[in-house]
């Protein structure tokens, strides 16, 4: 509907402004290309601001993965993720009924790229957390698709946990080369090389 | 000549070298004949971005000294953005950098506004000071502490306090030059960013030996030299929109431009230490907003007080 996009633009344009952001693209965006972008999580900003730098083409056929806990307790968040960002919502608790890598894999098959947060969480300190097993289980289901990691720098500092109001610093968002699962790769390597491509991209700490 | 005209003059004398710097950039250009060369292209978007600036300038005169504080608080405000995004903190500095982004940043200049000398002169040195450090230890937080607390206190002196003092210069009652203190930071800013200019200028067509290479690689003796004594002219000639005779205008115009000469060194040191060439991406070709007012930062509260001095009694 125009008013969800509507929505969007301005949610775009409200957190390009506020955080200054600027894109690092190591290899160039490609359309024609079906990708999983796997940035870096520290805050609830994230995905819109992975999603607000891609080129509008790919925009509309990208949607970003979401832990339904967080994202369906309330009916603003339901419409802003549902909506606005056509969010894919996926089910964090144990014992869950819908198989999250499935979920994912449908909205692949259908021609629609991914951010996917591969901690699983938000991380509250420093650093990167071990990823999760759902990147690889992922590729591992389609192994054609190409995997960029984004770090995302500075909106964590900017808009921490715990606190109202964020801080006016300028994010920085580096897009790496594209990564794919290769032929005899195990769990480990992959989850660990594509850690590695993802840290490499961060700026250097002291 | 009113102080209005003198204004319109100094402003569309500007205006005429930047109109005979863009001519000159697309000769440049067009002799290359479509080839791309990193340096033209570069110079004609500083030429492009200088009109832009002295654009915002111009404007803020026009609405007065309102206009003046506005224009260099929003100054501050993306220089400190630049400075905090690349300098490490954690979470524990949280709310002290809120109290420097919301309540120090705008008292700064709201004093200034109010000509509030006995407050501003020592609102960040001491009150910013003393309270920032508090604000950080109540989260607990011991990691690095002194460096993060002496970090956030350099980007608010910097960014800050030091800028501030450009619009400073409009609470200067010096007899006999009433109505025309907006004429000193004519002076200040002309002096101190043509001597960034001519150093570009003289470096790229005679720089042979490197200052350091290791802060600045395109740093060299012949620019700095060649630099700073081109702009001492170009203060002297100013001396008649100052309150100063021929030569303390060219000694005053030497002091701010060695002064700004080093802004621009140490604030590349901070960046080298940071793995970075610039400070962001605002100004197209200048690079960040820190790039372009770090010789201003370190050369404005020295002008001031030097007025402050000897010319106000």
């Amino acid at each position: 509907m125009l008013i969800d996009r509507l929505f969007a633009s301005a949610i775009c344009t409200f957190a390009r402004v506020l955080t200054g952001v600027r894109a690092r693209w190591f290899a160039a965006p490609d359309p024609g290309k079906l990708r999983v972008y796997y940035p870096n999580h520290r805050s609830h900003g994230d995905f819109v601001l992975v999603w607000s730098m891609l080129p509008r083409a790919m925009r509309k056929r990208t949607r970003p993965v979401a832990g339904s806990d967080y994202w369906l307790s309330s009916a603003v968040r339901r419409y802003v993720i549902n909506r606005v960002f056509r969010g894919v919502l996926v089910d964090r608790q144990a014992g869950r009924s819908a198989d999250p890598i499935g979920v994912m894999g449908q909205v692949l098959a259908g021609g629609e790229s991914l951010i996917l947060f591969p901690e699983g969480t938000r991380n509250l300190d420093e650093g990167l957390l071990p990823f999760k097993s759902g990147l690889y289980h992922l590729a591992c289901a389609h192994p054609e698709v190409e995997l960029v990691p984004v770090w995302i720098e500075n909106l964590g500092r900017a808009m921490p946990k715990g606190h109202l109001v964020p801080l006016p610093l300028l994010c920085t968002l580096s897009f790496g080369e594209p990564l794919m699962l290769r032929p005899d790769e195990s769990k480990e390597q992959f989850l660990a090389r594509t850690r590695q491509a993802l840290l490499a991209l961060a700026p250097v700490a002291e | 000549m009113t102080p209005q005209d003198t204004l319109i003059a100094l402003f569309g004398g500007v205006f005429a070298v930047l109109a005979l710097a863009s001519t000159v950039g697309g000769l440049l250009r067009w002799r290359l004949a479509g080839r791309s060369s990193s340096v033209i292209d570069n110079l004609n978007a500083r030429i492009k971005a200088w009109w832009w600036m002295i654009g915002a300038l111009a404007i803020a005169f026009w609405i007065g000294k309102t206009g003046v504080v506005v224009l260099f608080a929003f100054i501050s405000l993306q220089a400190l953005r630049e400075f905090i995004s690349v300098t490490y903190t954690r979470v524990g500095d949280h709310r002290a950098l809120l109290w420097c982004f919301f309540v120090f940043l705008p008292l700064q200049y709201v004093l200034i506004g109010m000509d509030w000398y006995g407050l501003f002169s020592i609102l960040i040195p001491v009150y910013a000071f003393l309270l920032l450090p508090i604000s950080a230890s109540l989260s607990t937080d011991t990691k690095h502490f002194l460096e993060r607390a002496a970090k956030v206190q350099w980007g608010l002196m910097i960014c800050v306090y030091c800028i501030s003092h450009v619009p400073a210069l409009l609470t200067l009652p010096i007899e006999g030059f009433e109505g025309r203190n907006l004429q000193l930071i004519v002076f200040l800013v002309l002096t101190v960013q043509s001597s960034d200019v001519f150093q570009y200028v003289w470096g790229k067509l005679f720089g042979k030996r490197k200052l350091a290479p290791q802060i600045s690689p395109s740093k060299t003796l012949e620019g700095l030299v060649g630099g700073v004594l081109t702009s001492t002219a170009v203060g002297a000639a100013l001396y008649w929109i100052t309150p100063f005779n021929v030569w303390q205008a060219a000694l005053v115009a030497l002091t701010i431009n060695i002064l700004g000469f080093f802004g621009g060194f140490v604030l590349s040191a901070i960046k080298r230490d940071r793995g970075l060439k610039d400070w962001g991406a605002m100004i197209e070709g200048h690079g960040g907003m820190l790039d372009r007012v770090d010789s201003i930062s370190f050369s404005a509260p020295i002008f001031f007080h030097i007025l402050r001095y000897w010319w106000v009694h």
